[in-house]
């Protein structure tokens, strides 16, 4: 029988810092929720607009790994392994952070804001050498089905981390339907939905909702409307 | 009022540095920090700790020897890893581990 959890979009933390306004699924900074600690191996998974000309000055990171998934506008990445990037909606970036990383992202756009998906997944070694990787998706690979993203493997379709994780991006009409299977026992899949409504197996979604789903191996899924979604499966164990 | 002590070890000044000074912005919270093994252990034995934060790049055999002085010395100490590197998680890791 599997087990799952639902997190309404308004039960989410808020942080408002006046350029940066974020929702956080899980406890984050000064959000604190001991029920919302994480999702097996998930531990961030932060819903974030910046303003334009905005951004995260240099800050450290260490033994995490950390994928931006840009929703709109551009961020400009430098790290202090030298990489210097602008990743954009269609793009996701992945970030071993390992024994140590200083980076900084920014909205360099004077105009515009930028939206993104920050998410950030235990390791499942520590200390590994910090690296960077980001590639651009193709916007058509997920339209009706299940574009995958992220992968343990690097020679795997999308970006690679140091952990168990597949990542799945849909944009699927109204009325389409496929079934996920999980790729690893003892894995669970949490359900981020960016925009519009989607029915997993009989439990209906709205936008920003959450919804993680374990002890399974599938699940069904179906746009109520059209809309957007992202599969994180993630090792319950780690 | 008593702060409540942390010991914070880890491998990268910088890092450190950042998660010691995220620490002491909670007014209930004194961390005091250590790169080396010996520099860990001889503040442990100078401060009554609470709570000891691992960070990264402590290796496995160092780690092992540190958890083994420390809840030799102290039974009750709660030793944790920490996670992200003076980041969004470090609240939450305290805490959870205090409580």
């Amino acid at each position: 029988m599997a087990q799952t959890v639902l997190h309404k979009a308004a039960t989410r933390g808020h942080a408002s810092h006046g350029w940066l306004n974020s929702y956080h699924s899980f406890s984050f900074s000064s959000y604190y929720n001991p029920d919302r600690m994480n999702f097996g191996a998930l531990r961030v998974l932060n819903d974030d607009t910046v303003d334009a000309g905005m951004g995260f000055g240099t800050h450290p990171h260490d033994n995490m790994e950390i994928i931006s998934i840009p929703l709109e506008g551009d961020l400009e990445h430098k790290d202090s392994m030298n990489n210097v990037a602008v990743i954009k909606n269609g793009d996701i970036q992945a970030m071993s952070a390992g024994t140590g990383i200083y980076h900084s992202e920014y909205n360099k756009d004077r105009a515009h804001r930028v939206k993104f998906l920050q998410i950030w997944v235990y390791p499942d070694k520590k200390n590994v050498e910090p690296r960077y990787d980001q590639i651009t998706l193709n916007l058509e690979d997920r339209h009706n089905k299940l574009q995958q993203i992220l992968s343990p493997n690097p020679d795997d379709e999308g970006v690679w981390i140091h952990q168990n994780a597949w990542f799945h991006l849909g944009k699927f009409d109204k009325g389409v339907s496929t079934e996920y299977n999980l790729k690893a026992k003892g894995n669970g899949v949490y359900v981020f939905v960016l925009s519009g409504d989607v029915k997993i197996n009989d439990q209906i979604l709205n936008t920003r909702d959450g919804y993680g789903i374990w002890d399974t191996d599938k699940f069904s899924i179906t746009a109520e409307t059209d809309a957007e979604f992202l599969l994180m499966e993630v090792p319950m164990k780690f | 009022m008593n702060k409540t002590e942390i010991l914070v070890i880890c491998r990268h000044e910088g890092i450190l540095q950042t998660i010691i000074r995220l620490i002491n912005n909670n007014p209930e919270w004194d961390a005091t920090g250590a790169v080396t093994d010996d520099e860990a252990i001889a503040e442990f034995n100078a401060r009554p700790f609470k709570l000891v934060l691992l960070g990264s790049g402590i290796e496995k055999e160092s780690e092992d020897k540190l958890r083994t002085v420390f809840e030799a010395e102290k039974p009750e100490i709660t030793i944790v890893q920490h996670y992200g590197g003076g980041s969004g998680l470090l609240a939450a890791e305290i805490y959870q581990a205090l409580n």
